[in-house]
């Protein structure tokens, strides 16, 4: 049988939940509606009807949010957004599939900016532009990783949860991230709190062809390109390589992968140095592309927003893309929109706690039906608490 | 002290039936559990179900206490029908139901477990709790230390807590589901003697059991059960009277209906079996042995002391013992998912303790293990990919990191066809496959890509007979090819019945090695007595 | 950093008085929200949503103690507001037996999403901030020198709002509850062994439901706690974490209340070492001394977390039949 051919009936590579008795049922184009589209519909509907509750057109505010996010060259910012929201997307999906919970990404998203943003403004002048950003991007990623290494051997040594400790080297992460813009990195021209800005000119170049009219710097920034390119990336190694397979399988059940011969450890602990890696890289698309500088008290806090995205893309490094671009617009039209209705821009915040609320109750929906599948790795994975596993 | 023969019912089941379960019926997705089943228990008499694997005996009783629905048919208690709602409503109707797996806490102690479930005021009442204990634990002649941790107990005392926790709560009618599974055969004996209690007592016990022989020693009355039916019944009168041999032949012709009985099954259920010469060379060198090993119990675990164990190259060596007495340890530091804190591990004469699981496959050693679902297979992958899994990145089915379809497919189809797995495709889901098709994508698995030496941990446990018995028979095959076998196994009469040599381990020792033969089964049940008490 | 320590200083009764005051009013909140969070775990249920658990607390009972003028009512209302927010958490988990995790993380987003939303809405212009509570001196103890608290604006040991006294009497009832009495019993049962309370005819869903009901109740009166007494106003970020450090302190506490109270008042102290630095006129960064309790988790957590004492079916659902 030719490759292709073998390709095709093996399809996907072996996903969780695919090639189930329900989804026979359900069919794959049901299960797609019921799963990834239902439950942003109605969170947004929910939405509606709170803002209704509190004397704001809802009509009148998505709309907004369409304006805002889109036209008059909004779409430019929001395309900018996605950026730094795909690639830590990207690194949360490669941690959640080895079962890993990778809660830290604030903590290693601010440091990263921080070291960049302090760093990366001093070298400039000694550098070459490119070769100052490229390894920029390095560093950021470096960061990132070296973030995670305290969790991650945390866990692979002493199996420590690694929900609590990547949470309190969030909390940490922040703080050291203020200290070190306010102390060695601190901007000496001004009082206010931040890091030396970059020269204009030193920033990320554009894409060819876009083209900014209002604001400060040229057009959509190739750090989107970094971003998609590596979510295929990611997507590849996930989905086709040897090494995708074994983090799937530690995602499925850490017993099973000692079972099978995985060293357990290592997996673990690339799989978070990859995560921290990507988050990382986040920040220095967001400070090199958009920003230029990092103001002490800046936490735009992308991590969590982007948990329920993740998982409604089925931990799918490609199938989150239009999610993430679908959070990006909102998050700036959201701004616009908020401002126009006199709200908190957290209402944005709002929706997408809902929509992961909405996503665990159609899970359980479809459970009931015994349409298989599930959202997460390896329904079986929570066995391993019984069994003295991580 | 003996209660008189066993066969004697105590008090007669002259009056009304304590339990009847009138055309009860159940189904599952795909199988007809239960099939019209009706049933008649007594005050003061051990009525014995008897019957394969998968019968239906579990189902019944699972529907007589409350933990399954029926489809069809009813139960009455004294005359009265009722519909059992809950094991709460069970319990309170006074049926008291033994499982398998304990229904204790084994965090808690002796006299907690006791009292979880009364509801009697807010403040426990442990004094009262303790004299009761006494008086029923003194009705059995049993002495239990109630602020024992249950979790500490041998297997068979938390058996023995169980029928105090029945009696507790005032059970009238005492379900035993095959309690003889997890004792030694010094347990045995002091279970025969509660039942005799038991009886005395005027509850209606009910032993369900796969074993001929314990029916008939056991029971008062027994009630045969095949593929889900009802297929005969042996009477008080004709156990007294008719001789043992009679009574097998008679069961044995209920059972598969007149015809000739296939002769593994026969097997299963009595207890014959044939002795074999070893099949090893005499001049066999050692495959794998265990020098001094010795592991750390993890919680809730006893670990191993100081094991030493040869194993000859093509012999099949049974390791025997009740579960819980260290077999899980041994197995994995045999396979390298643990490490031993002392000792030495030595495959074919190399020392193989510093070597990791993929390390030690690679030189022909496989493990397969009794959590096929958790640990052996992993359910969201596909058949063809759980058989690949233990190779992955390896040519032909990876290369350069790279995964090669039509290579794992090949694979897949040629291992469903020599080990008979039934499954719509090589691409379904090993979840949804029946639990004999994923033992045997476990044996697939392990059993290929060249095995020299194996570990096999309750290999036909919960499994019908038909692939037991192919399963016992593939261990055969592979140790006539030459393959070491190590074959870890609560079942004796499997043991038996496949090995060459047998060990005995309790509380993380081994007591003894028994060659196979005639007085293997008593001098192993002397060797598993001997390290601590039943 | 200027480091001019003069020893008197640092170890000043007003020194030390600030750092002990400091130490209970941080460490309260923490309290009450850890011993919820202990007894759900007990039973088998994480809770990660105590962290939105504790903010709709705080704001609920700051609300309430604004516009009702009394802080019995903003206590009250951050309980009912707490165990409110738990119902889903009893809905989705102990119920329908969905993710504990992902739901705790949903309900936190929710919560913070809704509770910015409404205060916004509603508080924007104004920002208003609550007085000092009313604090109860017990007669003699409060007379000694630093513990006491006797006048001080803060209080001290044993100076402290009364609702600070009924928590520890609380945690004391929790801690024998959980030893001699059948509802006890049950919750260790469900969080151990479920399948032998269900076979022992007792609801696993029930047993379990209260405990996160209880959980729930508790965050919410620590956040109000929190928005009343310590801090006397409400933001977004004033419940900062606290929440994930008590489910932290749960953990660690090995089933215990009184260990609970006990980490909750070393917490505290390190959370309000701010407080004492500043009267004993040591330049920190705060920032530096906000990385401090965290820290603090991480080691606790590296040396005593393997001997953590995790009910055994913790974080998994419960389904009958199933194993």
């Amino acid at each position: 049988m030719t490759e292709t051919a073998a390709a095709a009936e093996l399809r996907e590579p072996p996903r969780p939940g695919a090639a189930t008795r329900g989804q026979a049922q359900l069919g794959r184009v049901g299960d797609f509606l019921l799963r990834s589209i239902l439950p942003l519909l109605l969170a947004l509907v929910t939405g509606a009807v709170i803002l209704w509750a509190i004397d704001v057109d809802p009509i009148q505010y998505y709309k907004d949010v369409y304006s805002g996010g889109v036209e008059f060259a909004a779409w430019q910012d929001s395309l900018m957004r996605v950026a730094p929201l795909l690639l830590i997307a990207v690194g949360l999906i490669v941690a959640f599939r080895a079962g890993i919970w990778n809660l830290g990404m604030d903590g290693q998203f601010l440091l990263a900016g921080a070291v960049i943003a302090g760093v990366g403004s001093r070298m400039e002048a000694h550098l070459p532009n490119t070769l100052n950003l490229v390894l920029l991007f390095f560093v950021a990623g470096a960061v990132g990783a070296a973030w995670t290494i305290v969790p991650a051997v945390l866990k692979a040594r002493y199996e420590l949860n690694e929900i609590i400790t990547t949470l309190m080297m969030t909390f940490i992460g922040i703080n050291l991230a203020q200290i070190l813009v306010k102390g060695p990195f601190q901007d000496p021209t001004t009082t206010t709190p931040q890091t030396r800005a970059f020269d204009f000119t030193a920033l990320l170049p554009a894409i060819p062809g876009t083209d900014s009219i209002s604001r400060r710097w040229p057009g959509v920034h190739v750090g989107l390109v970094v971003a998609v390119l590596a979510a295929v990336a990611v997507w590849f190694l996930l989905g086709r390589t040897s090494f995708g397979l074994r983090l799937q399988v530690l995602g499925a059940s850490t017993r099973s992968a000692r079972h099978m011969g995985l060293d357990v450890s290592k997996l673990i602990i690339v799989a978070f140095l990859l995560s921290g890696m990507l988050v990382g890289l986040a920040a220095a698309t967001e400070i090199l592309g958009v920003k230029g500088y990092q103001r002490a008290d800046w936490n735009p806090a992308f991590g969590l927003w982007v948990v329920p995205l993740v998982f409604l893309a089925r931990l799918h490094a490609i199938g989150v893309i239009p999610y993430v671009v679908l959070l990006a617009l909102a998050s700036i039209g959201g701004d616009f929109a908020a401002q126009n209705a006199g709200l908190t821009p957290r209402f944005t915040l709002l929706l997408v706690g809902l929509t992961l609320l909405f996503m665990a109750l159609t899970e359980w929906v479809a459970r009931r039906a015994q349409l298989g599948g599930s959202y997460l790795p390896g329904a079986s994975y929570r066995r391993q608490r019984a069994e003295g596993a991580g | 002290m003996t209660t008189g023969s066993p066969l004697t019912p105590a008090t007669g089941g002259s009056e009304q039936p304590a339990v009847e379960l009138v055309r009860i019926t159940k189904e599952f997705p795909g199988v007809l559990a239960n099939d019209r089943i009706s049933l008649e228990l007594r005050r003061g008499e051990v009525h014995c179900l008897l019957g394969e694997n998968g019968a239906g005996k579990s189902t019944l009783m699972n529907i007589l206490s409350g933990m399954v629905r029926p489809d069809a048919g009813q139960v009455k208690l004294d005359g009265r029908v009722v519909e059992i709602v809950s094991p709460k409503h069970a319990i309170g109707l006074g049926i008291g139901m033994v499982y398998q797996h304990t229904s204790l806490v084994p965090q808690l102690t002796v006299l907690e477990n006791l009292m979880l479930g009364e509801a009697e005021g807010i403040r426990l009442n442990a004094g009262r709790a303790r004299e009761r204990l006494r008086d029923l634990g003194g009705s059995l002649g049993l002495d239990v230390d109630p602020m024992t941790t249950t979790g500490t107990l041998a297997l068979g005392q938390q058996q023995q807590l169980e029928i105090i926790k029945a009696l507790w709560r005032g059970s009238k009618v005492l379900i035993l589901d095959e309690p003889t599974s997890m004792l030694t055969p010094a347990g045995v004996a002091e279970l025969e003697q509660i039942v005799a209690r038991l009886k005395a007592q005027g509850l209606a016990v009910v032993f369900i059991t796969h074993k001929l022989h314990e029916a008939i020693s056991m029971g008062d009355r027994v009630a045969i059960l095949s593929q889900g039916r009802l297929v005969g019944a042996i009477e008080p009168e004709e156990l007294r009277t008719a001789t043992h041999d009679e009574l097998q032949e008679r069961i044995i012709a209920l059972m598969f209906g007149g015809q000739q009985a296939p002769a593994a099954e026969v097997v299963e259920l009595t207890d014959e079996v044939e002795w074999h010469a070893p099949r090893r060379p005499s001049d066999a060198e050692p495959a794998l042995e265990l020098v001094g090993v010795t592991v750390e119990p993890g919680p809730g675990e006893i670990g191993a002391r100081d094991v030493s164990l040869e194993v000859l190259k093509s012999e099949i060596m049974g390791i025997a013992g009740v579960d819980g007495n260290g077999q899980r340890e041994l197995a994995e530091v045999i396979a390298g998912q643990r490490s031993p804190a002392s000792g030495d591990i030595r495959l074919f004469g190399h020392s193989i303790t510093r070597l990791r699981v993929a390390q030690r496959e690679k030189l022909g050693l496989r493990y397969v293990t009794d959590d096929r679902l958790h640990e052996g297979t992993i359910s969201s992958l596909s058949v063809a990919m759980n058989i690949v899994l233990k190779q992955i990145g390896k040519p032909p089915y990876w290369e350069r990191g790279r995964i090669r379809y039509a290579a794992i497919l090949a694979k897949a189809r040629e291992l469903i066809a020599r080990f008979d797995i039934r499954t719509p495709g090589p691409m379904t889901r090993v979840g949804a496959l029946s639990g004999g098709n994923i033992q045997k994508v476990v044996l697939a698995r392990e059993l290929s890509f060249d095995p020299k030496v194996v570990v096999y941990s309750k290999p036909t446990y919960g499994l019908d007979v038909k692939t037991t018995r192919s399963v016992r028979q593939t261990i055969r095959e592979q140790a006539q090819a030459g393959v070491t076998s190590i074959v870890i196994s609560t079942d004796l009469d499997e043991l038996l019945d496949l090995c060459d040599r047998i060990a005995v381990l309790s509380r993380g020792s081994i007591t003894g090695v028994v060659e196979n033969g005639p007085n293997a089964q008593q001098r192993i049940g002397e060797l598993m007595i001997g390290g601590k008490a039943a | 950093m200027t480091t001019v320590l003069a020893a008197s200083d640092v170890f000043s009764e007003q020194a030390l008085t600030a750092l002990v005051a400091g130490a209970v009013l941080a460490g309260v909140p923490l309290m009450f929200a850890a011993l919820g969070e202990l007894v759900s775990q007990r039973a088998g249920v994480l809770n990660i949503g105590l962290e939105g658990m504790m903010l709709v607390g705080a704001y609920a009972g700051f609300v309430a103690a604004y516009h009702g003028g009394s802080e019995w009512l903003g206590f009250g209302a951050g309980l009912l507001a707490g165990a409110g927010v738990s119902l889903v958490m009893v809905l989705f988990c102990v119920r329908w037996g969905l993710d504990q995790i992902v739901t705790g993380i949903a309900i936190t987003l929710t919560c913070e999403g809704a509770t910015a939303l409404i205060f916004d809405a509603e508080f924007a212009e104004s920002r208003p901030t609550l007085g000092a509570t009313d604090k109860v001196a017990i007669p003699g103890l409060s007379d000694i020198p630093v513990v006491g608290g006797e006048g001080e604006s803060n209080g001290s040991l044993f100076t402290q709002p009364l609702v600070v006294y009924l928590g520890l009497a609380l945690a004391v009832l929790v801690a024998w509850m959980l030893r001699r009495t059948y509802m006890g019993l049950n919750i260790r049962a469900a969080g151990d062994a479920p399948s032998a309370l269900d076979a022992a005819g007792v609801s696993v869903f029930a047993t379990r439901s209260w405990a996160v009901l209880f959980a729930g109740a508790m965050a919410g009166l620590g956040g109000a706690f929190l928005s009343i007494v310590a801090a006397g106003l409400f933001q977004d970020t004033v419940v900062g974490g606290r929440g994930f450090i008590a489910i932290v302190l749960a953990m660690l506490a090995r089933g215990r209340p009184l260990w609970a109270i006990i980490g909750a008042m070393l917490f505290g102290a390190s959370l309000s070492i701010a407080d004492w630095a500043q009267v004993a006129q040591i330049h920190i960064s705060t920032d530096l001394v906000f990385m401090l309790p965290f820290l603090l988790v991480l080691l606790v957590l590296v040396l005593f977390g393997r001997r953590a004492y995790l009910p055994a079916a913790l974080a998994l659902p419960y389904e009958r039949g199933s194993r």
